[in-house]
């Protein structure tokens, strides 16, 4: 390890590399660190991931609001969503209805209001109960394997090759438009994707030594499934869950749009819409669409930057 | 050491996966992991169990558990109400021999919960051996910690908080808990950085001693072998090929794979370097092992012999009066029996 | 070594000055690396030995600009001396072409894992071949003809019909000799082996330790090879530099580092593994404590927590020295261990 001195002049003395925007963001943060030598970072770094995500804050400020809103419609709306007024029919926004009348002089502010505690039981319900059956069944098949992981893959296989649509006809027809209907359609065709997901999620997990240290002690498979496996597989089920309650609510207005989904008579969000099924009032009136419009795109948009940062906040492998 | 009686004895077990293909998930082929050893183990030693990857030993040190069935052959335990064969037994009947069996595990990022603090990872198996309450199972944690050198707080933290070596301990309180006779460690210190290896292997050694321990310390790290234990089985491709007290085999190797094993070891003793035997190729896939000998195709000293022909694992006489066992062909002095 | 001549020595290959790469992810910043000095000479191992976190990887990543996005070298010089002279790798732009020319016709690097660091979907051959397209003017069929004899001379038998075949078809050793194979392509001057055994058994890992050896023996290939394992360093290296918390703690020829050590921590390291062939009753002194945390290092000298030689001195960082004309230590206390060795 000779230490032969370089003379300078001696390396070919290209200019320094120039500095650039992310140098001044180092710099920074070695002065800060200089400056606090010996301070620890400290708080739930879950939480404080979650909150560095400014979009999932904005998301999450969005979805509280217009659930107290829906929630707290009567004190709110001075009208009746379903009652038609024929002297005030498609009158734009003024101070009487903020957001204008329909067709038949309902106030839209309270049927936005009221279709949104439908629509958000809908979606959420929905997502949450085919949550429950994906994760109850995915987490124990998962882990156990065998012909109960065989004979439950093929089931889900089964509902999810099955055409929506033709499910939503056939019950439709059966037990006519209910909303209890749609959420247990919803749920049948739902529940295949998370207990896909919970299931790899517990294969993989399956190999880890602590699960294979348990066994070694000889508990039972629910309780090293359910206790020990389960919650940490949480994240990516919780992203799926919000991702799958938007998912839900588009399909409901969808549905309803069709007029397959809630009795018209029932305002939710898809059945406002569905009542601007006309060029006319499309052209002319657009307080009829637009808040709702706006109303149901704000919602999902905001459960979906919810779910991003869920993942985000949960995944140990993104810095933050 | 002269060995006392046996805890564990192991006959002739055989460990074969089915590799499954086709349309019909048809059986097509085994992967020979275990393929027939004999051992014993015995009361209060340190049994080390070397191999490079894929010779069968973890696969071995989990079948004694019965985290993995044998496929043919015997374990029997040798408790205090008799001997108990345990690859018929089933869940519920191996429940009271789980509590004299246990396992620690290589990898310390995956051995721990890391959805659960330390606590809440170590108090479900108290309660399932019949630990009631909970400031019982919060002093026997504590309790534990401080048997493998930790403070009692450290159970209330979750595991990402610890260093390699930490977690590592927790992992041997972990499998102290319910106060096991044998421990099969499976490549306990193989992960952790070499200051911290020195001090989980003295707490093992520790903990040994006071608590009249078993070990089965399965590695591939042969130095740590000939520090630690008192009898070395050397595996190759699911076969144990020699067998004997610790210091015989490094005096006396008679197995041309443990010659090579031995010298292929890097040593850090600039004055004690010897010729490096370098093996040609691979260790064969267990699925299709080679005729014969399993280590033939890699041996420098192989005869026709050794091509058709399985060596049995004989004994032979050590200088000491000892047992030494080796499956070779060409040991030029005659077995014992 | 112990070249006192003016002018640069016709046999060196990089030299490294001083360098600082500090690591700026979750907004903190880590000192990966606090000011290492060292020279690499062609014919020549070097191997850097250290624990995890040492910042052993940090080094090889600096020198081929592969750090992390998130981090920068400070100060300091990486001059690698090629055959156009002196180049200051650290003035250069990350991804620039110089740079990359430099990266693997160059500077060669392989990595700890071979079963990850080849990519699956493409032939063994394509992969060699992919780098002589780049790095030099070789025709089809000659870049072939070389793809097979890389492959023959780094012990791959049936080179002709390997030379085709997809990773899976390699075992973990083989694997680890194509990558060798993909590395001395162009025939870089410097070789950097980061762990390139740790994942391979023993018996494989002493075909790897031949074929590196051959390299440097027939090719006067420079290594520089980093390592957690002492035994690794008395069987390959020349010259050794032991690190520890981003420092150079000792360096020097490996026969006076390992025989003598000055630095406690190069002692304790030698004193806390078994050591094959002592049997039984040899002692190992473990280590107390743990390495610090990287974000909050202690100021003086980094070693001193964990040292059984601590002093009140030890609470400042005590310099380099050198003491001998190729073997310096980090340590306040060196001359007391160096008498205690002349005894």
């Amino acid at each position: 390890m000779s230490d032969v001195p370089l003379n300078p002049g001696d390396a070919v003395r290209s200019p320094p590399r120039p500095r650039t925007r992310r140098d001044a963001q180092f710099d920074r943060i070695r002065d800060r660190e200089a400056a606090r030598q010996g301070t620890k970072l400290r708080g739930g770094r879950f939480l404080s991931k979650f909150l560095n995500n400014r979009l999932a804050v904005v998301g999450l400020v969005i979805f509280a609001s217009i659930i107290l809103l829906s929630l707290a419609a009567p004190l709110i709306a001075q009208h009746d969503p379903k009652s038609p007024n024929l002297r005030a029919m498609l009158d734009p926004p003024s101070a009487e209805h903020w957001f204008g009348t329909d067709r038949t002089g309902r106030d839209i502010f309270a049927r936005v209001l009221y279709g949104g505690r439908v629509s958000i039981l809908v979606g959420l319900g929905s997502a949450l109960l085919s949550a429950l059956i994906g994760v109850v069944i995915g987490v124990y098949s998962g882990y156990v394997g065998g012909w109960l992981d065989w004979v439950a893959m093929r089931i889900s296989e089964i509902f999810m090759s099955f055409p929506q649509i033709i499910l939503v006809l056939l019950l439709v027809a059966i037990l006519g438009q209910s909303l209890l209907n749609l959420i247990v359609i919803f749920t049948l065709t739902g529940w295949g994707g998370i207990y896909r997901m919970a299931r790899a999620r517990m294969l993989s997990i399956r190999e880890e030594e602590y699960v294979q240290a348990l066994r070694s002690f000889g508990l039972g498979p629910a309780r090293i499934a359910y206790k020990h496996m389960l919650p940490n597989a949480l994240g990516p089920i919780m992203v799926n869950i919000t991702l799958s309650t938007a998912a839900f609510i588009l399909q409901e207005a969808g549905l309803s749009f069709l007029g397959l989904g809630v009795p018209m008579s029932v305002p939710t969000w898809g059945n406002i819409l569905n009542a601007a099924q006309d060029l006319r009032l499309l052209e002319n009136a657009w307080w009829v669409w637009l808040p709702v419009g706006a109303t149901i795109s704000l919602f999902v948009l905001s459960v979906n930057f919810i779910g991003d940062g869920l993942r985000d906040a949960t995944d140990p492998s993104q810095q933050g | 050491m002269q060995p006392s009686e046996p805890i564990l004895r192991l006959r002739d077990v055989h460990v074969h996966f089915p590799i499954k293909g086709g349309v019909f998930k048809r059986t097509k082929d085994h992967v020979r992991a275990v393929d027939g050893v004999d051992l014993d183990v015995y009361k209060g030693e340190v049994l080390g169990l070397v191999g490079e990857s894929g010779c069968g030993k973890t696969t071995l040190g989990k079948a004694i558990l019965q985290l993995v069935r044998a496929t043919g052959g015997s374990v029997t335990y040798h408790g205090d109400a008799g001997e108990t064969e345990l690859t018929t037994l089933d869940d519920a009947g191996l429940f009271p021999f789980r509590k004299r069996l246990q396992i620690v595990f290589q990898d310390p990022h995956s051995s721990l919960n890391p959805a659960y603090t330390i606590f809440g990872s170590l108090e479900d198996p108290l309660r399932h051996y019949g630990v009631r309450s909970r400031a019982e199972r919060r002093k026997i944690v504590g309790d534990l910690l401080e048997a493998v050198n930790m403070r009692r707080e450290a159970m209330d933290r979750y595991p990402h908080e610890f260093s390699g070596g930490q977690r590592q301990r927790i992992g041997i309180a972990r499998a102290l808990s319910i106060e096991p006779e044998l421990i099969v460690c499976d490549e306990a210190v193989s992960a952790l950085d070499v200051s911290i290896q020195a001090q989980v292997l003295q707490l093992l050694m520790d903990l040994k001693r006071e608590k009249q321990l078993t070990y089965v310390f399965i590695t591939h790290d042969l130095s740590v072998t000939e520090y630690l234990c008192d009898r070395i089985a050397v595996m190759y491709l699911g076969r144990i090929v020699e067998l004997c007290d610790a210091e015989e085999l490094f005096a006396n190797t008679l197995h041309p794979y443990t010659e090579a094993l031995l010298s292929a070891i890097p040593v850090a003793d600039l004055d004690r370097k010897s010729e490096r035997i370098v093996l040609e190729g691979d260790v064969p896939s267990p699925v299709n092992p080679p005729s014969g000998c399993p280590f033939h195709p890699r041996c420098r000293y192989a005869q026709d012999v050794c091509r058709t022909d399985v060596p049995a694992l004989r004994p032979y006489r050590t200088a000491a009066g000892g047992e030494h066992l080796a499956a070779c062909h060409l040991i030029d002095q005659p077995p014992a029996d | 070594m112990t070249d006192r001549t003016p002018g640069p020595d016709p046999e060196l290959a990089l030299s490294v000055r001083d360098l600082k790469t500090y690591i700026y992810a979750n907004n903190r910043c880590n000192r990966a690396l606090d000011g290492v000095s060292f020279d690499i000479h062609r014919g020549k191992t070097l191997c850097i030995v250290g624990e995890s976190g040492c910042g052993k990887s940090v080094t090889a990543a600096s020198i081929l600009q592969l750090l992390p996005e998130l981090s920068r070298i400070e100060e300091g010089e990486i001059v690698y001396h090629g055959a156009e002279g002196p180049v200051n790798i650290e003035r250069l732009k990350r991804n620039g072409r110089r740079m990359r020319a430099i990266r693997g016709k160059e500077i060669a690097m392989i990595f700890q894992d071979p079963m990850t660091a080849l990519n699956p979907v493409y032939s063994i051959g394509f992969q060699i071949k992919e780098m002589l397209l780049y790095h030099t003017r070789l025709g089809k069929r000659a870049r072939h003809a070389k793809a097979i004899d890389l492959l023959r001379s780094m012990g791959i038998p049936l080179p002709e019909k390997r030379v085709r075949e997809y990773p899976h078809l390699y075992s973990g050793g083989m694997r680890q000799r194509a990558m060798i194979a993909i590395a001395m392509s162009c025939d870089p001057r410097i070789l950097i082996a980061d762990e390139p055994t740790t994942a391979l058994d023993v018996t494989i890992q002493a075909q790897i330790f031949e074929l590196m050896d051959t390299l440097k023996r027939e090719q006067g290939t420079a290594i520089m090879l980093i390592t957690h394992d002492m035994g690794v360093v008395a069987e390959l290296a020349d010259d050794v530099a032991v690190m520890y918390m981003g420092q150079i703690v000792e360096a020097g020829p490996v026969g006076q580092v390992l025989r003598n050590p000055l630095h406690p921590y190069t002692r304790a390291l030698l004193e806390s593994i078994p050591v094959l062939g002592r049997g039984k009753n040899q002692q190992i002194r473990a280590i107390p404590g743990q390495t610090p945390d990287p974000y909050d290092r202690p100021t003086g000298c980094q070693f001193a927590e964990r040292c059984r030689y601590r002093v009140d001195a030890c609470a400042e960082m005590p310099p380099e020295t050198q003491v001998s004309s190729s073997h310096r230590v980090r340590c306040w206390r060196h001359r007391e261990f160096m008498a205690d060795a002349a005894e």
